[in-house]
């Protein structure tokens, strides 16, 4: 009788509470928006991924022959703003954060659930405008809005897809606040802040950058937009304004947007480094505290995107100096990472492929970052190659490669289901080969001199682009593949049970799928993180942890 | 196609050595890097793989290993840190006797004028063995001034005047680029620098020229009236321009600047930004009357006004340096180093600026 009452409850979750489509459009539980999340960004990121298929086309030979030059600015501009505010910077956080936040620190929900429905809503609103500008016949200025380009040149829809980068703020601005006031207010008893998963601490850092940044970049659209309608003059230098003036503006959000697109990868690789090779993350402390620190750091360093553009010797050598401090957390994480496997006992899943390629890649990014912070180098790679290849290393070799390890590693939490390993473990290898070799080759399109942004170029790079396209075919089936086998998986996949990995952590001591309070009671922790030696000791046995969730 | 593929750019200019042995230096970091990371991952992959060691062993942590790491890797990127700057300074600090060339960008193509009066678009002819300083500004949205072969870039601003320099070595045809994307032809917006031995490249500048430029600025100089006021009498109610640039401006608010060519272009366009001190804030505005072309063929002249190679177009009384407010102590020696680049001696006879060039 009492199994019989204990398989009747795990069998109501958070996906089968409710099948009706208000009870998902009304939902207050983070774990469906979430899911809401999920959904919107995947089709973004096809959507900015077939721009970026157009755009490799076309580069395949040296002559402007695929499109017309109007429409190449405006498919780099779109893949650009599709990719970084639609699908990046809401990535790990909308999605992974918004499910796991409230699971890891054990609280049945993030602190401010309305606004966290809220938040998605502001979201679709503001893509709704980017949409809008992109069918009624696309945004030219390039994902940057430079000025006075985009305030007095420009002829295509500045204003529209500005308003919907103005408002998709709101919606960070809202998330990141959440994250903050759950993480400070509804931890579970007993879980100390040394005790956090470094997820949580990543997502923390992360929030805070967004809640401090996001409101500059809305007020610089803001003004973008009324200079170009009621020509305030602030800009534009003809009107006695200062173009500079929108390049700091700009990058005072736009540099730490870039860690807001790394630090929740950070975060997640961080867990799967610590299951899969059975053990505490080396240096706990000094991995929490960098995120903090490159938190603060990146908010010092916006001018080394300035530095030919005209500002004044000293200060470029400020934000040269500063710039390189920025590359020391970043150092600390990875050699951390690297020592956790020491003496561990490593396993090779899915996830793990995953991080053990957003290692090398990151490491590979944020080297070449130092090339950059070199003045004395970054006069001639900038605003060439070089520096695509270089921040496509730290978006998609971090940030997306973190957000495909996250979807393998917390896919069966969030369905209950197992992907199919073999097919997985294809397409990671598929995804880093792939990439490198569609990214590699511009490093070197750089310093050959070629500038970013261009439709035609000189025959001599074409062996290069060509190379790099070849890539960029092996990488879109690599992140096909996906789409088909976690489709498959939900009608066919394994059941996964509450804990596949014997992961340590709370979001894993409750049900696959968990109910939709999460916890049937609040957990109490007395254990420090990534406890696998508690886990993995034979007198411990994992359904202790499911005992907990009842 | 696979005969065509070059891994490397042309050395063009002395700057090229200097910025690959920093270049070199940091791919080899990086590799090392890389490579450390990459095996010790590996290493630990396959030694720590779980059907070797199926238990971890819990390590958590070293201080002194984190501060190896962090210690090792800050005073590796402050070497980086002061080699870099050092080239920055190299890259941004032009010799003195540089000689000039004036840019003026626009959506999309280069117009290039040389203090001789050669006009060139999108094609830009320099000695090798000389310094060359190119002093640029935009008509409309910003661009970027590239030459991959000389290692050299720097953006080009509307509404100000901004400065580059490079010393070309290897004579020979090397790509121009803009790299500031600047809107529909942006890939068009390219060019070609054109290396010359010194004396073909004299022979070039010499050949078929109008007048300098300096005369052409100083044509517009009467034409829009500014003989009337900047006179080198006390008569003038505007500064007496003889002398002037290069040297330091004492101002009515009793800031002292010194009178570049950031200045003089200020002071056609927005007059009652810095006044000269002892002076009435009465110039118009030329904003909008002049073309960009217009305003470098005036700062030209004034700086040939300013190394006397130059003289104001009114019958000139004794030169009165009381006059106009120059700040004791001015350096001779600095405004001499003009001469090289200006033109000596050209006639005070007005020329027609080729209509064809303008555009």
């Amino acid at each position: 009788m009492e199994t019989a009452i204990h398989t009747s409850e795990a069998k109501t979750n958070y996906l089968n509470a409710d099948y009706s489509i208000k009870s998902w459009l009304l939902t207050t539980d983070h774990k469906r928006i979430a899911i809401l999340y999920l959904i919107s960004i995947t089709l973004f990121f096809f959507l900015g991924g077939l721009f970026a298929m157009l755009i490799r086309l076309e580069l395949l030979t040296p002559a402007g022959d695929l499109v017309l030059d109007d429409t190449y600015n405006k498919l780099f501009t779109m893949h650009g703003i599709v990719m970084i505010f639609l699908f990046l910077i809401p990535s790990v956080p909308s999605v992974f954060g918004n499910f796991l936040v409230p699971m890891m620190v054990g609280a049945k929900d993030l602190a401010f659930p309305k606004l966290n429905l809220a938040s998605w809503y502001i979201f679709m609103a503001g893509a709704c405008f980017i949409l809008y500008s992109i069918l009624t016949g696309g945004v030219d200025t390039g994902w940057t809005f430079y000025t006075p380009y985009s305030t007095t040149y420009s002829n295509t829809n500045v204003i529209t897809a500005g308003l919907g980068v103005f408002i998709i703020g709101f919606s960070s601005i809202l998330t990141g606040l959440n994250f903050i006031v759950t993480v400070h207010r509804m931890r579970a008893p007993g879980l100390t802040w040394s005790r956090l998963p470094l997820f949580i601490w990543a997502h923390y850092a992360t929030s805070v950058i967004m809640v401090l940044g996001t409101p500059v970049l809305a007020i610089t659209l803001v003004l973008v937009v009324l200079e170009r309608l009621f020509h305030f003059g602030i800009f534009d230098a003809k009107m006695g304004g200062d173009p500079l003036l929108f390049q700091h503006l700009f990058w005072f959000y736009s540099h730490p947007a870039v860690y807001i697109m790394i630090l929740p990868s950070m975060g997640v690789i961080t867990e799967v480094i610590a299951c899969f090779s059975r053990k505490r993350i080396f240096g706990y402390n000094f991995v929490a505290m960098s995120s903090i620190g490159i938190a603060v750091l990146g908010f010092l360093v916006w001018a080394h995107h300035m530095f030919v553009a005209g500002i004044s010797t000293y200060a470029a050598l400020i934000f040269s100096l500063l710039s390189f401090f920025v590359a020391i957390p970043s150092a600390v994480k990875v050699f951390n990472w690297t020592a956790t496997l020491y003496k561990g006992s490593i396993t090779f899943e899915t996830p793990m492929l995953y991080a053990f390629a957003f290692i090398g890649l990151f490491t590979i990014g944020g080297l070449t970052g130092i090339f950059l912070a070199s003045i004395g180098v970054d006069l001639h790679v900038h605003d060439t190659y070089f520096v695509v290849a270089h921040f496509h290393y730290i978006m998609v070799g971090g940030g997306v490669t973190g957000f495909m390890c996250a979807l393998h590693f917390w896919w069966p939490k969030i369905t209950g289901k197992m992907y199919p390993e073999a097919f997985a473990k294809l397409s990671a290898i598929m995804v880093f080969i792939g990439f490198n070799l569609t990214f590699f080759p511009q490093f070197l399109l750089g310093y050959l001199g070629m500038p970013r942004r261009y439709h035609a170029y000189p025959p001599e790079f074409q062996v290069l682009n060509v190379l790099s396209t070849a890539g960029a075919s092996i990488l879109a089936v690599g992140f096909l593949m996906p789409m088909i086998y976690f489709a498959w998986s939900l009608q066919y996949g394994k059941d996964a049970g509450p804990n596949p990995y014997r992961a340590a952590g709370l979001e894993w001591m409750t049900a696959s799928p968990p109910p939709t309070f999460n916890f049937a009671e609040t957990p109490e922790v007395t254990w420090e993180a990534y406890n696998y030696d508690q886990i993995d000791a034979p007198d411990h046995g994992i359904d202790k942890g499911v005992e907990v969730a009842g | 196609m696979w005969s065509n593929l070059p891994l490397f750019p042309a050395r063009a200019s002395n700057m090229a050595g200097h910025v690959d042995a920093l270049y070199f230096f940091l791919v080899a970091l990086a590799a090392f890097f890389t490579c450390l990371i990459s095996a010790l991952i590996l290493f630990f992959a396959i030694r720590y793989r779980k059907g070797r060691s199926p238990q971890a062993t819990q390590v958590h942590g070293s201080t002194v290993l984190e501060l190896m790491w962090t210690g090792i890797p800050l005073a590796i990127v402050m070497v980086i840190f002061v080699w870099s700057s050092v080239i920055f300074f190299m890259q941004t600090r032009p010799p003195k006797d540089s000689m000039e060339i004036y840019t003026v960008a626009k959506q999309w193509m280069w117009k290039f004028q040389h203090t001789e009066g050669q006009r060139e678009i999108n094609e830009l002819h320099v000695p090798a063995g000389r310094d060359v300083r190119m002093i640029m500004t935009s008509q409309d949205v910003i661009h970027s001034f590239f030459v991959p072969a000389f290692r050299v870039k720097a953006d080009v601003l509307p509404g100000r005047y901004t400065t580059t320099w490079f010393h070309a070595t290897v004579p020979g045809h090397y790509h121009l680029f803009c790299s500031q994307y600047c809107g529909t032809q942006h890939s068009e917006m390219v060019g070609e620098v054109i290396v010359m031995d010194p004396a073909d490249y004299d022979r070039w500048a010499a050949g078929g020229v109008d007048g300098s430029l300096a005369s052409a600025g100083e044509k517009s100089f009467q034409q829009y009236g500014c003989s009337m006021c900047h006179r080198s009498d006390v008569a003038g109610r505007g500064p007496n321009l003889v002398g002037l640039f290069g040297k330091p401006v004492l101002l009515d608010d009793g800031r002292a600047i010194t009178a570049d060519e950031s200045y003089v272009r200020e002071s056609i366009l927005n007059p009652g930004a810095k006044v000269v001190s002892g002076f009435k804030n009465i110039m118009p505005t030329f904003q909008g009357q002049l073309s960009e072309e217009e305003i470098v063929g005036l700062v030209a002249y004034v700086k040939a006004l300013g190394n006397g190679t130059a003289n104001l177009p009114l019958p000139v009384s004794q030169p009165n340096s009381g006059d106009y407010p120059v700040a004791p102590k001015a350096e001779p020696s600095a405004v001499k180093s003009d001469q090289a680049a200006a033109p000596a001696e050209k006639p005070t006879q007005p020329t027609p600026v080729n209509p064809a060039a303008k555009q």
